[in-house]
Parts: C-alpha cells; sequence; structure tokens
C-alpha cells in the first residue's frame, strides 16, 4: 500500500510538472500569435491597408462632355443633344425574354434582335447595363417611362450623341465624330481609358478630328470601392471633368449656304477668305453628305451610296481636290517674269500657236491674239504671250515664285486630309519621275498646264495674296476658344515689289471690268463692289492631233468625266481688296461661263450680306442667284 | 466544497453535481461562441441569415447537450472508450467508401439529417481511448518502452486514414492530441526526443517529396506549402488566400474598422470568410483589440480547463482534461497562426467561432466530457488489473 501511495504520489507530481511545462509552452507559443498579431496590426499596419484600398477602390472615368462649334456667327455647327436610350440591367429581372418582349411592343426590336440581346445580357455581369436601343424618339420614351414597373430590368437612360444642324452644309468644315478603332486608341497615349468608354466617340473627320484634343476636354475620375466581383459598392470621391474647348469658326454660315446651294448639282468647291486676317469665310465642297448618319453609324447601303458616287460627296474638294490650274495660273507666271525684270510692255505677237522646239503649242485662240503685253495676255489670257515669257524666265523662277504664294506648298488650315499639289522643277522632276526637264514642258506650265495640280485652297491663298499686295496670309478656320478671340497672326511681306503686284492686279481687274475680258460678262457693276478675276479651264483629256485638225469636240459632246474642270479665283473689291476667292466646278466647261459667275455670285452676298441691288449686275451678265437675265440662250 | 460531499462513495444527486460543476467554463465557452455568432452576423453583411442563427441553434443544442454529457458518470465514459472508438474508426473507414467529397477531399458520411464529419469525432474518440489505455496501465510500467507501442497504433492508424482523405490539418491535431496525452501520461522523455527527431525527420521527407515522383501529398498540399513560404509566388492563386488574409488581418490597425465595417471581408476579397478566415473579419473589424482579446479568451478557457484538470483525481479524467484542452488549444492556435501566415493553410476551423456543425458539436462534447470528470473528480475507479 505504501509502495503504491509512494507511486502515486510521483505520479501526481510527474503530472502537474508535465502539466506545467505544457501550459507553459502553450502560453510561450499563444505569446508568439500575439506579437504576430502586432507585427501584423501595429508595425506593418500601413503597408496593409494601402494595400487594402489599392484592391478596393478603383478610379472610374467620367466622360467629358464634348465642346461644341458655333459660326462666325454663333450658329451652333455641332452641338450635344440628348439621346434617349435604354438599357437593361440582368439581376433586376427574373425573366430577361418576356421584359425583351415587352420591350419590343413600344420600339421596334425584332426577334433576331431580341435573340441578339438575350445572349449579350445572359453573358454580361449580373449588374452591368447593357444597351438595348438608343436614339429613341420622345414618346417612346416618354412610353418606356410609364411602362416601368411592367418592364422589369429595363431602365431608360438619357445621353449625349453629336448633332450637326447643318448637316451636308458645313460637313467638310466639321466633319464628324465616331467610335475610336484600335489605332485611335493606340495614339491617344495618357487618355487611353477615356476612349475604351462604351459610347466614346472622337473626332474622325474635319475640325473635330484636327481640334480632338481640345474638344474633348479632360475626365473626372471618381473613386468607386467596388467588391471583388467588380460591383460598385458606393462613390468615395468625386472629381468633375473640364468640358471640352468651344470653338468659334470663321465660317459665315449664311455664306457658306449661299455657296453651297450655288454650286447646286455641281461638283466642286468654293473658298472665301478675307486677305487681310485669313479668315475663312465659305469653304464649300459639294455634293455634301449628312455627318449626322456617320455618328449614328452608317448602315451598308449609305456606306456604298457614297463611296460609289463618281462625284466624290466624301472628299472635300476645296482642301484635297488638286486640279491643273489652267489659265488662273497666269498671273505667277507674269509676276515672276516681272520680278524677273521682264518689262511688262514689252510684248509679243500671237498668230494662235508658237513653234517651239519641234511642234506647235496651240494658243486656245487659233485665230490669235494679235500683240499683247502683260496686261492685255492676262486680259485676254493669251496662251502664246505666256509661253515665251516662261521661256524666258525658267522653270525654276516661276516655280519658286508660286511656293511663296502657297502653290506647291501644304496649306496650314485646320482640317485633315489637306493636299498640297504639285509645283514642278527641274528637281522636282528628276527626283520624282527620274527625268530631266524638257523646256518644252516650262511652256506649259506657264500657263498652268502639265505637272501643275493644285487645290481650290491654294489658289484661294494665293488672289488672297496678290490682292493683299504681297503678303504671306494664312487661311484659319478657328477665330474663338472659349469665347475668347484668337488673333490672326500678322502679316508678313512675301518679298515681291509692290509695283509688280499692282500690275498683275491691275490685269485682273481687266479680265472682269474693262469690255473684252474674258470674265467681263461676269463683272459686278456696283460702285466700289467690283471685282477682279481670272479664268480658268483646265484640261482633263488629251487632245489629239487628228482631232485638233477636225475641230475640237465641244464640252457638251463629251462625257461628263472628260469634259474641262472651270476654275475662277478672284478678289474683290478691286481697288480695296477683302475678300479672296477660289471656285472649282468639276467637269464643268468653261471657267467663264460657269465658274465665274458663281465666284461673282458668291462676292455678292459676301459684300452685300445677302441683298445686293438689283444694279449690281449689268444687264449682259452670265445668269445671277440661278436664273438667266436674259433669259434662255 | 465539503469534506463529507467529496468522500462520499454513493452516487451524487443531479442538483449536487450542477452545484459541483466548474460554470467558469461554460460561461467562457459561450462567450467565446458569442463573438462567434457577432462574427457570422458581420461576415453576412449584418444579417443573421446564412450563418449566425443556424450557428445559434447549434450552439444551444450542443451547450445543453455538454451539461448532459457533464452529468453522466464518467465511469460510464470509461467503459464506453473502446466501443466509441472503434465505432469512430468503422465511420472514418466507411467515409472512404461512402464519403461525399468537398473541395477535393473526401470528409463526410450523409446520412441524410446530417453530414457527419468521422475525422472530427475521431478526435473525442482518440483522447477517450487513450486515457483509457494509460488509466489502465499501472503507474510504474508507464515508462515501458512496448506499452508505447499500442497508444502509437491507436493514433497511426485513424492519422493514416485521415492523412489519405486528405486532411492535413486533422492529422496534425489527431497526432499532436495523442502524443500530448502520452507527454502527461508519464510516458519516457527519451520518447518525445526520438519523436521529435522522428517526426522532423517525415517532414522533411514529406515536404522533401513534392515535386517528385515518389510524392506523398496531393498536388495541392504541395502548393499550400510553397506558398506558405513565399506567397507571393502566386498571389492569384493558391497564395491568394494568405495575401488577402494578411491584407485584411493587418489593415485592421490597432482598434479595427469597426463592426460591419470590415470593408475587404465586406466586399468578397476573402474566401471562406464564414469558416477557416473568420478570424480574420475579426481581426479587420476589432484590430489588435480584438484580436488579442479573443486570444486571451481562449487562454483563459485553457487555464480554467487545466486548473479544473489538475484537480482531477483519477488518471482517466486527468488525461480526457489533458486532451481535451491540448486538442482545443491546437484547434485555435493552428488557425489563427494560419491566417497571419506563420502556418500553411490547413484547413483546421476557429474552434467555437467558424461556422460548422459537426466541430462545434465534437467541441462542446468533449468539454462536456472534462466537465464529466470534473463532476465525478473524486469518483471511486475500479482499475482493470484490481479487479
Amino acid at each position: 500500500m505504501i509502495d503504491r501511495r509512494k507511486i502515486q504520489a510521483a505520479t501526481n507530481s510527474r503530472f502537474t510538472r508535465r502539466a506545467l511545462v505544457l501550459f507553459g509552452s502553450q502560453l510561450g507559443l499563444a505569446g508568439i500569435l500575439g506579437s504576430r498579431m502586432y507585427q501584423l496590426q501595429v508595425v506593418e499596419s500601413g503597408h496593409y491597408t494601402e494595400r487594402a484600398e489599392r484592391s478596393r477602390i478603383r478610379p472610374r472615368l467620367i466622360p467629358p462632355i464634348r465642346g461644341e462649334i458655333f459660326s462666325r456667327d454663333g450658329t451652333p455647327l455641332a452641338e450635344n443633344r440628348q439621346n434617349y436610350r435604354v438599357v437593361m440591367v440582368r439581376e433586376q429581372t427574373e425573366d430577361i425574354k418576356l421584359s425583351l418582349q415587352k420591350l419590343a411592343t413600344i420600339i421596334d426590336l425584332k426577334p433576331e434582335r431580341q435573340e441578339e440581346l438575350y445572349e449579350k445580357i445572359r453573358r454580361s455581369s449580373s449588374f452591368a447595363h447593357v444597351l438595348v436601343a438608343e436614339n429613341l424618339t420622345w414618346s417612346e420614351f416618354a412610353d418606356i417611362n410609364a411602362n416601368a414597373p411592367a418592364l422589369r430590368g429595363v431602365s431608360p437612360e438619357i445621353g449625349l450623341t453629336r448633332h450637326y444642324p447643318e448637316a451636308d452644309m458645313t460637313a467638310h468644315i466639321v466633319g464628324y465624330v465616331g467610335a475610336p478603332n484600335e489605332k485611335d486608341v493606340k495614339r491617344a497615349g495618357p487618355a487611353k481609358g477615356l476612349l475604351k468608354l462604351p459610347g466614346m466617340r472622337i473626332g474622325k473627320n474635319g475640325i473635330e478630328r484636327i481640334a480632338e484634343d481640345g474638344l474633348r476636354g479632360t475626365a473626372g475620375v471618381r473613386r468607386v470601392e467596388r467588391n471583388v466581383h467588380g460591383r460598385t459598392i458606393r462613390e468615395l470621391f468625386r472629381q468633375d471633368g473640364t468640358q471640352g474647348d468651344t470653338l468659334d469658326l470663321t465660317i459665315d454660315l449664311e455664306l457658306q449656304k449661299y455657296a453651297m446651294e450655288r454650286l447646286g448639282d455641281e461638283s466642286g468647291a468654293v473658298i472665301v477668305m478675307d486677305v487681310n486676317d485669313g479668315d475663312v469665310l465659305a469653304l464649300a465642297s459639294t455634293p455634301g453628305y449628312d455627318p449626322n448618319n456617320f455618328v449614328l453609324g452608317l448602315s451598308q447601303k449609305q456606306w456604298v451610296s457614297l463611296r460609289d458616287n463618281e462625284k466624290n460627296p466624301l472628299t472635300n474638294k476645296a482642301v484635297a481636290g488638286t486640279y491643273p490650274p489652267g489659265s488662273t495660273f497666269k498671273m505667277m507666271t507674269l509676276l515672276a517674269a516681272l520680278e524677273n525684270g521682264i518689262n511688262p510692255t514689252d510684248g509679243h505677237f500671237c498668230n494662235g500657236a508658237l513653234w517651239f522646239g519641234n511642234r506647235f503649242f496651240n494658243c486656245w485662240k487659233r485665230q490669235g491674239h494679235g500683240f499683247m503685253d502683260g496686261i492685255s495676255a492676262i486680259k485676254n489670257s493669251c496662251d502664246v504671250y505666256f509661253y515665251e515669257i516662261a521661256q524666258q524666265v525658267g522653270i525654276n523662277k516661276i516655280a519658286e515664285l508660286s511656293r511663296r504664294f502657297g502653290l506647291g506648298v501644304e496649306p496650314e488650315i485646320e482640317l485633315p486630309r489637306v493636299k498640297s499639289g504639285v509645283m514642278p522643277d527641274r528637281n522636282w522632276k528628276e527626283a520624282v519621275l527620274g527625268e530631266s526637264w524638257y523646256k518644252g514642258e516650262t511652256l506649259n506650265a506657264g500657263i498652268g498646264q502639265g505637272y501643275t495640280t493644285t487645290t481650290p485652297l491654294q489658289l484661294a491663298v494665293m488672289t488672297a495674296r496678290l490682292a493683299n499686295g504681297g503678303f504671306g496670309v494664312k487661311p484659319r478656320l478657328i477665330r474663338g476658344r472659349n469665347g475668347e478671340r484668337i488673333k490672326a497672326p500678322p502679316l508678313r511681306s512675301l518679298g515681291v515689289n509692290p509695283d509688280n503686284v499692282a500690275l498683275v492686279r491691275q490685269a485682273m481687274s481687266a479680265v472682269t471690268n474693262e469690255q473684252g475680258g474674258t470674265a467681263y460678262r461676269s463683272r459686278i457693276s456696283a460702285i466700289g463692289k467690283e471685282m477682279s478675276g481670272k479664268t480658268g479651264t483646265a484640261q482633263v483629256r488629251r487632245i489629239s492631233t487628228a482631232e485638233r485638225q477636225t475641230g475640237v469636240l465641244k464640252n457638251e459632246d463629251l462625257p461628263w468625266k472628260l469634259r474641262d474642270h472651270a476654275l475662277f479665283v478672284a478678289f474683290a473689291p478691286s481697288d480695296k481688296p477683302r475678300y479672296a476667292i477660289a471656285v472649282v466646278v468639276e467637269h464643268g466647261g468653261g471657267g467663264s461661263k460657269v465658274a465665274a459667275p458663281i465666284a461673282r455670285d458668291v462676292l455678292l452676298h459676301a459684300q452685300f450680306q445677302g441683298k445686293p441691288p438689283p444694279d449690281a449686275v449689268p444687264n449682259d451678265a452670265n445668269p445671277i442667284f440661278g436664273h438667266d437675265p436674259l433669259g434662255p440662250v | 466544497m465539503s469534506m463529507s460531499l467529496s468522500n462520499a462513495p454513493t452516487p451524487l444527486g443531479l442538483g449536487s453535481k450542477l452545484l459541483r460543476l466548474n460554470w467558469a467554463l461554460p460561461v467562457f465557452l459561450a462567450i467565446v461562441s458569442g463573438v462567434g455568432f457577432a462574427m457570422l452576423y458581420s461576415v453576412a453583411g449584418g444579417d443573421f441569415d446564412p450563418w449566425a442563427r443556424a450557428q445559434i441553434i447549434r450552439f444551444t443544442v450542443g451547450f445543453l447537450g455538454m451539461f448532459i454529457v457533464a452529468m453522466i458518470d464518467i465511469r460510464l465514459w470509461y467503459k464506453a472508450a473502446w466501443p466509441f472508438y472503434i465505432f469512430a474508426f468503422t465511420l472514418l473507414i466507411a467515409v472512404e467508401f461512402l464519403g461525399v467529397s468537398g473541395k477535393g477531399a473526401v470528409r463526410w458520411i450523409d446520412l441524410g439529417f446530417i453530414r457527419l464529419q468521422p475525422s472530427e469525432l475521431m478526435k473525442i474518440a482518440l483522447v477517450v481511448v487513450l486515457a483509457r489505455y494509460y488509466h489502465d496501465i499501472r503507474p510504474d510500467r508507464v515508462k515501458n518502452a512496448f506499452l508505447l507501442l499500442p497508444p502509437l497504433a491507436l493514433i497511426a492508424l485513424p492519422a493514416a486514414l485521415v492523412l489519405k482523405q486528405p486532411d492535413l490539418g486533422t492529422t496534425v491535431l489527431l497526432c499532436a492530441g495523442g502524443i500530448a496525452i502520452m507527454f502527461m501520461a508519464g510516458a519516457s522523455l527519451w520518447f518525445f526526443g526520438l519523436l521529435v527527431a522522428g517526426a522532423g525527420g517525415l517532414v522533411y521527407a514529406i515536404f522533401g517529396s513534392c515535386g517528385q515522383d515518389w510524392q506523398i501529398l496531393k498536388d495541392y498540399q504541395c502548393r499550400r506549402i510553397t506558398t506558405f513560404i513565399d506567397p507571393a509566388s502566386d498571389p492569384q492563386g493558391a497564395g491568394y488566400h494568405i495575401t488577402q488574409s494578411k491584407i485584411a488581418f493587418g489593415s485592421g490597425g490597432y482598434s479595427g474598422m469597426g463592426f460591419t465595417e470590415g470593408p475587404q471581408s465586406r466586399l468578397d476579397f476573402l474566401p471562406e470568410k464564414h469558416t477557416d478566415f473568420i478570424f480574420t473579419t475579426l481581426g479587420e473589424e476589432f484590430g489588435l483589440v480584438g484580436a488579442l482579446a479573443l486570444l486571451g479568451l481562449y487562454m483563459m478557457i485553457l487555464f480554467v480547463g487545466m486548473l479544473t484538470t489538475l484537480r482531477i483525481k483519477h488518471t482517466f479524467g486527468r488525461l480526457i482534461g489533458t486532451g481535451v484542452c491540448f486538442t482545443f488549444f491546437c484547434y485555435f492556435a493552428i488557425n489563427m497562426a494560419m491566417i497571419m501566415g506563420l502556418a500553411p493553410v490547413v484547413g483546421v476551423p476557429l474552434p467555437l467561432v467558424s461556422y460548422g456543425g459537426t466541430s462545434m458539436l465534437v467541441i462542446l462534447f468533449a468539454f462536456g466530457l472534462l466537465l464529466s470528470a470534473q463532476v465525478h473528480a473524486r469518483v471511486p475507479f475500479k482499475k482493470r488489473e484490481d479487479a
């Protein structure tokens, strides 16, 4: 028994000892746990708090409101319109299909489209807003609102859509917006995230494209708390973005519309610019197109009909149409000659053609003009005179002067896809064609044929620089930003002798204001509002020797595509020039018959604010305002 | 406590048993469970459903069960020890054939009305059977080396089955609990020295086998070990649990974000936020203060449990007390270490707090046994060899 008691006592004390060891080590482990808690929650807490915030708080971009575009007189050319649309949220309805069927009784939603939407909604997150339809009419939108209780999961929303109130009248200037493509997103740099937002639109053409960065504005930011599935729980912070720049254009909307209407069904371009500050008052290109269709998304049919139209409505002919300048170039040849010491009173005899090298260079007047000096050569548009002086001056000097007047040089204007045309010289031909220059080519270049091509804008700039006495005015379309005027840059002299420029202007005045001038029938007779100009007819086809012998075909007898381009450049008033104009009518026929009356009418409109007095045009004039004062000829 | 009562040879009445009961233990258990209800309410976004309400019902059932178990004479549990172990062992084998898969492991038997997790039952059965084994050995023979073999077999057999499920967490708990009882029963210290060396070698072999063709563990277990060593190696995959858990726990700071305000848990960044990772939410919402308070409560339960155990006069009761306390400690220590990135993710719940029926019932049952041993601390025990 004693033994047993001893053993029991020993067992007891061992148990107590070991219990203490066990509990002690447990206490020690608990101490380690406690210090780990301290380490995580006090020592390293900042680090973990920051990581927690980073994973749960996400910045969300708020798309900025796009800046609006106004005409010179404050009429909106591009504005933001409310767009009534309807979205669907999966988690708010038990039966997606039923909701869509009910919605289809209010708006047009074909069964195939319903099926498509059903799949899309089913695959989206339960809380995602899926766009069902947009650009609804007000009555559709009101109906949806009224039937809201029956339309589970369907919610009406109001968004903003770009709208162009003047539609085709200003399409080529203002351009349009569209959904950004992958290239746009890549180019966007820091604004990448913004461009990826659903429904985001960016400028695709015209001012909308060129001034995209300013018009877009800057995105606002919302910081939202989101859960691991991406659902937004609440908004923690909001900073609204800034609206894009409001732009005021130099375009005089009334004049612009008049120019568009005056061109009518023709395929052509009219540009009116201020010769002193470069403001482009009208920049018309016909036919136009409705840019609103691009915003909504063009149908395949619309796209094909625009693309295949032989009059190329999508091309802005004013800046991207390149045409041989024809006789409108003769001012450049004459000025180059004067600048290089040729006396304007020295004359040449025109007998209808000039034998040069081994062939005849014909004048447009087969019987010849007789004796011609600088002024009368411009007035009559005598080709032979210009063959002679071009040959004397040489192509390089003509080209050098022409470039100073903007030909063959890319014009600085706020439009995309602007063409530079071609002003050839010896180096150009060597570089581009790899051939040396023939002397005979100088003759052709002297009358604006051959390799030379220009855009209507370049012709307008050339005319404006002649009209303002030889100053390097630059065209511009934007005259104000956010209500503040942008000052036109000061004019810099082109370094030509003012007397020579004055003489060229005098010659241009003779074209319209002196009897026998090629555009005399298109003169303006209102005192102080006279126009000075120059006709041009650019040949589209080659005329063969055989055809010359049997008689050159008249334009009316040719298919449209082969007819000559009609050109006319002018400025007004003649003695104190303010407006310069260039008119090109593709395949229109003769410059004097087709282009000059348009220039005259547009300049009348510009000078009289659309209300010229009846005596502004003489009785023997070419038709005015679309009807013929002389009656049918 | 009067001498006459404590020495009474006659069976105790129900009233006097309730009087003798150490009420501190049930009170602390109820407080910790209360913390659990609050956390389950919080992780449900401030809602009793789907977890808190069910947990309260289970707790109520389990808590009452604990008292019933406590009132039953400890000698009855002594008699039931072997059948209980064999029953649990049979279920463990049955789970191999009838088990229901859950998260890549076979752990449950679906009995229709309850999904039974035999490995949880085995934790208690092992404690009880080892207690009985050592109770039956003459005290002067406990250091006998041959007598180490039966308890080792009793531990190893179920442990091997559980490891095969595979359930690394429960395996560790079984082994640790069993060995702790052997230690308390008085096995030689050299044995534990050998055991530590052996376990070290085994762990090294198991970890080393990862990626070899004789790999012992499942792929996901190997991944857990790798990601435990370097959680950043796979932040969206296996390391996700640890990383998110540490972020949420650490962002709780000193005093936490406030009840039901823990953003990480509320925003579903935390996986298993209502079961194994519930301590993370507690740390996020109540900060260091809350986490230490819960650790303190657990240690209080442990302290009261050990104190109670020391007063028990018979070996069976003492070893049950030790085994219950130690297993309880392993539960919360491993869980806390796991969510704080101190141990690999092994799937051990936070006792009484994590959502889960079997674990709650088993723990309360275990404490019921401890209380039964306490209430019947001085009952005369016949030893087999005396009979």
